[in-house]
């Protein structure tokens, strides 16, 4: 394709204003998180001696091994569990096509734009009423829940265009459902699995909502609710706030980093299918 | 009945080929081995729909009960009728935060899709460069932290002394410089930059990587006939990345909608309601003034909005399909 001088230069420029644009934020929060704690430093201006202790001085006051170890809980509570639960409802709604499959998928479908502030209430007494309140189960058990539409949707719309052919073949060799299950298909499902496992990753990590409703001590949140909780004690002090800010920041920053290529088609498709 | 339809679908060779005698008899085998792996089937989706009613449907159930009621989450609830559902409209906080939503879809929605259109569209004839491919990653980056980060971020960079009146200063635009996020005519604004900010990445990419899928060849025949580069945009590439701009809508209008992360941290809903959202006034009725009938009154008017705003945009969109 040709490309004309002009619009190259305009083209690349705007994808650096862009660029810039998002980046900037960043930049700022670690330039600020480097100034004298207690300070109100202005703009981009690096100072005069960085205070690198304002990291471990936020480390230790946000107690971030607990609240890694915290989240990583929540994770391995839901992430796995919402991985498979969903793959189940996906292949049978998808692949086998009970009687009544229609309705079920639909009911399932009801739940996608269902903005969690709308059942929170109810969802905090029932927490009240199941004594699971300030507990990471009354985060883990509700997102179990409240990702299946996504989730399910997802898994039936792979399962859907697995051919039955081969779920035919399997049967003449005399696999049973379940083994046309484990055998043949999850195998098969690796890449709809794993995107939809970095999703619900994300959205666990970042869930912010439940944890601020459903659990008043930080170190029983989510990564996202225990950055609420370190804003109200130390918002006044804007370095130290920021410093723990980054450190909060940093491990989604890695793993994104780490599995950038993952990441970016997971979210793509995340939005296409949603 | 369904299921006897499906017989002569493809992948179900085993009873259409053999047209003999026993053709009844194997079709009734045939149908309760169906009618088997039918109850097996739906055994496996009970563990989804499980926590699917339980911690959904069962409270979705809940708030529209309790929107009839007056209580305090802890003592006796009063029948009060729609009496929670008039006082939306009378009340005009509730009723501002119900407009403070819709406006916020401007910034969170439609400030992203255009801008990321026409970045996309002028971009888009080196998709596959190296810069390309970095922004690739570097745009994505607000999507992955959480929107939290995102509020503190730029809680600071609006401030009075934050970067954003920085350069304004910078640039002589100092008398119009203020602290955004507490000034009630300038805080909605600020809160929507913040969503903008956000979105802009996501809508950018997902348009672009439609945008590469065109076939060059409409170009071509477009610039035989003479068409400029806008006539270009509105003839081939708007109509073909429609359903990729239904999606960049539909996604970006619910989180406006359902803004609470930044809103929470940025302004808690001041100053005096100008930012205040339903997601975070159901929060504060819900547990702070302890108004559980009114706020799930909100709730239930506030998921009746989502869908009333994004379905029209689904059928919009897919209508092409």
């Amino acid at each position: 394709m040709i490309v004309s001088r002009r619009e190259r230069w305009l083209g690349h420029g705007l994808l650096i204003l862009l660029m810039a644009v998002t980046v900037i934020p960043f930049i700022s929060l670690f330039v600020t998180a480097l100034h004298k704690p207690g300070t109100y430093p202005s703009g981009l201006a690096w100072p005069e001696t960085p205070y690198w202790s304002n990291f471990v001085d936020a480390f230790a006051a946000a107690d971030m091994w607990a609240l890694l170890w915290s989240s990583l809980l929540i994770e391995l509570g839901v992430v796995p569990a919402a991985l498979l639960i969903a793959t189940l409802a996906g292949f049978s709604l998808g692949h086998l096509r009970p009687p009544g499959h229609r309705w079920i998928f639909l009911t399932f479908i009801l739940g996608l734009t269902l903005p969690f502030q709308a059942i929170i209430v109810p969802l905090y007494y029932q927490m009240r009423d199941m004594q699971l309140l300030n507990t990471r189960w009354a985060i883990i058990l509700p997102l179990l829940g409240l990702y299946m539409p996504f989730a399910v949707m997802w898994m039936r719309a792979h399962f859907v265009t697995m051919p039955q052919d081969l779920s035919e073949a399997a049967r003449i060799d005399g696999a049973n459902t379940w083994n046309l299950f484990t055998r043949v298909h999850v195998p098969l499902s690796r890449p709809a699995l794993s995107s939809l496992g970095i999703l619900m990753f994300l959205w666990t990590w970042n869930q912010f909502l439940l944890a601020v409703v459903l659990v008043d001590d930080p170190k029983n949140r989510t990564m996202a609710g225990a950055l609420g909780a370190f804003q109200g004690q130390w918002g006044t002090d804007i370095p130290l706030l920021c410093a723990g800010s980054l450190l909060i920041l940093t491990p989604t920053l890695l793993v994104f980093l780490a599995f950038q290529r993952q990441f970016v088609s997971a979210l793509m498709q995340g939005a296409l299918k949603g | 009945m369904n299921e006897m339809r499906t017989t002569g679908a493809p992948g179900r060779r085993e009873v259409v080929a053999p047209a003999s005698t026993s053709l009844e008899a194997r079709r009734r085998a045939l149908k309760a081995r169906r009618l088997r792996r039918g109850w097996a089937a739906l055994g496996l989706v009970v563990p989804a729909a499980f926590f699917y009613v339980l911690f959904v449907l069962r409270p979705l159930v809940l708030t529209v009960q309790y929107s009839f009621y007056d209580w305090n989450g802890v003592g006796a609830s009063t029948f009060v009728g729609a009496d929670n559902y008039t006082r939306l409209v009378e009340k005009p906080e509730l009723l501002g935060s119900i407009v403070n939503a819709l406006e916020l879809i401007i910034y969170f929605s439609f400030i992203p899709v255009v801008l990321g259109l026409l970045t996309a569209a002028t971009i888009r004839k080196f998709a596959a460069s190296r810069l390309a491919l970095v922004s690739r990653t570097v745009l994505f980056l607000p999507q992955v932290i959480p929107l939290v980060a995102a509020g503190i971020m730029w809680t600071w960079l609006l401030a009075t002394d934050g970067l954003v009146n920085e350069i304004m200063r910078a640039v002589g635009l100092g008398p119009v410089t203020r602290a955004w996020l507490g000034d009630t005519s300038t805080a909605l604004g600020a809160v929507g930059v913040i969503g903008a900010w956000v979105a802009l990445g996501l809508c950018l990419l997902l348009l672009l990587s439609a945008m590469t899928k065109i076939d060059p060849a409409l170009y071509e025949a477009a610039r035989i006939d003479g068409a400029g580069a806008i006539r270009e945009f509105f003839a081939i590439t708007l109509p073909s990345v429609r359903q990729e701009v239904g999606v960049c809508v539909t996604v970006t209008v619910i989180a406006a909608l359902a803004a609470f992360d930044i809103v929470f941290i940025s302004t808690q809903g001041g100053p005096a309601n100008s930012t205040l959202v339903p997601g975070l006034e159901i929060y504060y009725l819900g547990f702070f003034s302890r108004e559980v009938g009114q706020a799930s009154a909100l709730a239930v008017v506030f998921m009746v909005l989502v869908l009333a705003v994004v379905l029209p945009i689904q059928r919009l969109t897919k209508e092409e399909d």
